[in-house]
This record gives C-alpha cells, structure tokens and sequence, in this order.
C-alpha cells in the first residue's frame, strides 16, 4: 500500500464514520460537530485530489461560516426526543420506502456504470508548482462566466428573499438609531443648574 | 557544523518527518515563551498606562512573573462542572490553541524561510482562522452554564460578522500582490520606495480594517463582549480552571501574536527594510532580514495592549454595526479600488 492509498483509506473511513455519527447520535449538537468533522475528512480527500483551492475553501466556508450558524441554531434549540421519537414506528415504512428508492436512484447515477473504476482514468499526478487556484480562477471567468455570473445572482436574490421575508416593522422593539446617539452633544443631555447651597 | 549540516540533509532525504518535527519545535517553542512574555509586557504596559508598576515581586523587574503563573495555572485542580459535556468541555480549550499554532506552518519568517511554502496560503491562514471560534462556542455549550453560553453566543455573530470583513480585506491584498502565496505577497512590496511601497498605503482602508477585525475576530478589548468581566463575569471560559483555562489563554494570546505578525507580513512589507533597498543592501541590520519582522510583529502587538487600556468595551448592538454596515461596504468598495489601480498599473503597482 502506498503513502497516497494509505491516507486515502484513513481520511475515507474518518468520513463514513463521522457522517454515520450525525444520522445516528441522539444530541443535535454532537451530530453538527461530527458534520464538521466529516468536512474535515472530506477536505483531506480532495487535498489528496490536488484540488487545494476547493479542499480550504470546504473548510473555509463550509466550516468557518455555515456550520458555526449551524451550531449557533441547533445549540438554543431544546429538542424534547420523547415527541421525536413518538412517531418513529408509524413512519417507520415511508421512511423506509423513500430511503430505498434515494439509495437506487443514487447507485444508479453513480454507481459502477457510470463511474466504475474503468471508466475513470487514474488521475496523472500535477508537476510540482501546479497552482489550483490560477487554474481554477481562470477556467471560472473565462470559460464558465456566465453560468458562474448566474449562480451570482441566484444568490443574491436569494439573500435579498431572505432579508424580506425577516424585514417587518416591529414597533414593541426597542431600537437604538446608534449615528443619533453619536450626535448628541453635552448640552442636549446636561443641564448645570446654579443654586444656593443648603444651610 | 558541518557535519550538523550533513546529518540535517540526511534527515531530509530519509527521515522527513523527523526533520518536519524538528522545524515545528523551532517554531512553536519560540512562540510559546513570546506568548508567555507577552503576558507580562501586557501587565507591565498597561500598569504603566495606569500610572501603577505592574508585576515586580517574582525575580528582577518581575521578568519570572509568567513562568511563576504557568506554574501555578499547571498545579490548580481542574474543576469540570457535574452537568457538562466532559468531552467536549476538555477538547474546547485544544480548539482554541491547535489552528493558532497550525496557522504558523505556512508564515515565511525571511525569504525563503517557511515551514511549508504553500501556493494557497493565504487561504490556509483564513481557513484556519476561522476554526478558531468553535473553542469559543463549543466551551459555551458543553459548560452548562448560562454565562458561559451567552459568551459563546455573542462571540459567534461577532466573529461571523467580522471575518467577512477581514476576508475581503484579504482579497484586497491578494488582487495587489497577485498570489495567494504569503511569501510571493512580501516579495510584491519590495521596491526602490522602502517603506511606502508596501501595501499599507495603497490598501490604507484594508489595513486599518483587518487590524481592527483581527483585535475582534481574537476576543480582545474592545471587542471583548465574549467575556464581559463586568456583564456575564468571563463569559465563555467562566467555568474552567488550571490547565484548561491556561490553554484558552495561551490561544488567545498566540491568536494575538498571529494577527500582529500577519498584519506585518500582509501591509507593513513581512522582513524588508523600511529603508530603500539601494541605500541599504547589505548593510548590517539596516538590510532586509528576519529582524525586521519581529520588530513590525512587536509594533502591531503593542496596539493590541494599547487599546486595552485606552477604550471602553463596545457596546453589543454596536459591535454589529460596525461590522456589518461600515466595515464591509468599505472594503468592498476598496477592493474594486485596487481592482482599477492595479488594472492601470497605478505607481504602486506598474
């Protein structure tokens, strides 16, 4: 076995682990955390892939960003498992049903037909001083601009969707117009008023 | 010596990894004792600002005050609370200090001076930045403790809302020197003009922003809502003692450390001379060397002490504003800034 296998190997069953942890633990908290640790793994994966852009970028964005508001909700969430669990045999066989037919359609997109190893070439390894993001960067904006321009503004009309959904006048909230109370002089607030001194 | 020189090359051809540990010994072991010191310059410095001495009992002037601290902090009782998550309480504090220390595996200390001369380093160092809050939150939840976890909630949003400014600072830097690499990044500053041809003057905005989101993104005054002292006691760290706690500590002061010696590296021109390369070259100490880091290092860390003991803690609500609705639009529009400078190969960048 090869260093490259032998890492390989490692990172892929941190993975399955990690990733049959999050499906399995009982505690919303310790599935989000076995999720980054699944990223983590994945990272390495795609590191060994010589895609160093897209493997930091997972990490970046995936777990610096969207896993820590991921975090942030599930930690005040208070889950009461008893409810959850209630249900579980009565929709034990749809969920089985809908289980089997994800796991056959995927098997059919990606299964040895398709991505069988011999249909896919053992990747050459890069010369040394290959760089992933120039070469990415400069495939993004030349060849793919305007499928990349797109994904743009689908995200961007998805931030604004978003912020409208959650924009509404709430007059019971207290606001604080914060450039109003950098403006306010000594004199809108004190007054120093002259009296005689008690006796 | 030079059989040392031999022996190190053999290392390298049979026994890298031993030789990749040695160099991370180099690195870390340094760090560790400026972490220590800079724990006692911070208690020095600022009881000078308060017209107090500081530290004196500990050795002369209080030079073993860290070490008498460590020491302490190692024989303390660690004290988990009954209700917390044990694992996770334990392995909080490693989170905070691990990617502080991973983020030096790519720092060029000179030229050609570098652990591992990563293409995309500066992605790395970002990557690995933003790790650091899970320390935070993860300490907040698994203490069982609402003090400790509205720490954690407030050190969240802030750092969210903070790395995306220093993030686009970042792409500031990286369309001006035209690499991701931190080392061709230094090279991009070198010029005739010394000092003025790094990038802090040409990206003046994006400098004084990464500086200031970095002192937010390390949980330090004023950007200390994570803690609180006088709100929510310590905030996320209220309920660890001894080695835990000194780990938090240890973390947050390498962060510091890192931020300093990034800023350095990214807009105050890494190990070149102030002065103009052709009056200097080869002058002793006045030319481009290692020493000049450590000098710019020190310069950017003193801001971090001199604004603990200079403003007031930043209001929450306020903490957000300034992320969110001034910081970001300024440096998006700077970026597009540099975007036209660089397109129309403008002075600092012909």
């Amino acid at each position: 076995m090869t260093f490259e296998k032998f890492v390989f190997y490692l990172f892929a069953a941190i993975l399955v682990f990690a990733a049959t942890m999050v499906i399995t633990r009982r505690n919303p908290v310790h599935s989000a955390l076995f999720l980054v640790l699944a990223f983590f793994s994945s990272a390495g994966i795609w590191l060994l892939a010589e895609a160093e852009f897209l493997a930091i970028v997972l990490i970046l964005v995936y777990v610096g960003a969207v896993m820590v508001l991921f975090l942030f909700v599930v930690m005040m969430l208070d889950i009461d498992l008893a409810t959850l669990r209630a249900g579980f045999i009565r929709y034990m066989p749809v969920g089985a049903l809908v289980a089997l037919v994800m796991a056959v359609e995927i098997f059919m997109v990606v299964g040895p037909a398709n991505f069988g190893l011999d249909k896919v070439p053992a990747p050459v390894a890069q010369p040394a001083g290959y760089n992933n993001t120039e070469e990415l960067g400069s495939v993004l904006y030349t060849v793919y601009m305007y499928p990349f321009e797109v994904a743009a503004v689908i995200l961007l009309v998805g931030i604004i969707a978003a912020i409208g959904l959650t924009m509404r006048r709430r007059p019971e909230t207290k606001y604080q117009n914060p450039s109003l109370q950098v403006r306010v002089k000594k004199a809108d607030r004190l007054r120093v008023i002259k009296m005689d001194a008690e006796d | 010596m030079d059989s040392l020189i031999t022996f190190w090359e053999w290392l390298g051809t049979n026994l890298i990894v031993l030789q990749i540990l040695i160099k991370i010994v180099v690195i870390v072991a340094p760090l560790m004792l400026c972490v220590a010191y800079f724990t006692y310059a911070e208690r020095k410095l600022i009881g000078y600002m308060q017209v107090r001495i500081g530290p004196n009992r500990v050795g002369p002037k209080g030079w073993l005050q860290p070490i008498a601290d460590a020491v302490k902090l190692m024989f303390k009782e660690i004290v988990i609370p009954t209700k917390a998550n044990k694992v996770l309480f334990l392995i909080a504090p490693l989170l905070t200090l691990g990617p502080a220390l991973a983020a030096w595996a790519v720092f060029p200390f000179s030229d050609g001076l570098v652990l591992a001369d990563l293409n995309a380093g500066l992605l790395y160092i970002l990557a690995l930045t933003s790790i650091g809050v899970y320390g935070v939150i993860i300490a907040g939840w698994a203490s069982n403790s609402k003090y400790a976890f509205l720490g954690a909630m407030r050190s969240a949003a802030q750092i969210v809302a903070y790395e995306i400014a220093m993030g686009f600072a970042l792409v500031g830097v990286l369309v001006a020197a035209g690499s991701l690499n931190l080392g061709e990044i230094v090279r991009a500053q070198q010029s005739d003009a010394g000092i003025f041809g790094w990038f802090w003057l040409p990206l003046f905005p994006l400098f004084l922003i990464y500086f200031i989101s970095g002192v937010a993104e390390t949980n330090r005054a004023p950007f200390d809502v994570a803690e609180g002292e006088s709100e929510i006691v310590a905030g996320f760290h209220v309920e660890y003692s001894g080695m835990p706690f000194a780990v938090f500590f240890l973390g947050e002061y390498a962060n510091m450390i890192l931020i300093s010696a990034l800023t350095a590296l990214l807009f105050l021109g890494g190990w070149l001379s102030p002065l103009p390369a052709s009056w200097v070259d080869g002058v002793f100490l006045l030319g481009d060397g290692i020493h000049w880091l450590f000098l710019k290092t020190a310069f950017a860390g003193f801001f971090f002490l001199w604004f603990r003991a200079t403003f007031p803690r930043y209001r929450y609500d306020q903490i957000m504003r300034l992320g969110w609705k001034v910081f970001i639009p300024i440096t998006i529009v700077w970026i597009l800034v540099v975007g036209v400078m660089v397109v129309y190969r403008f002075a600092w960048f012909s």
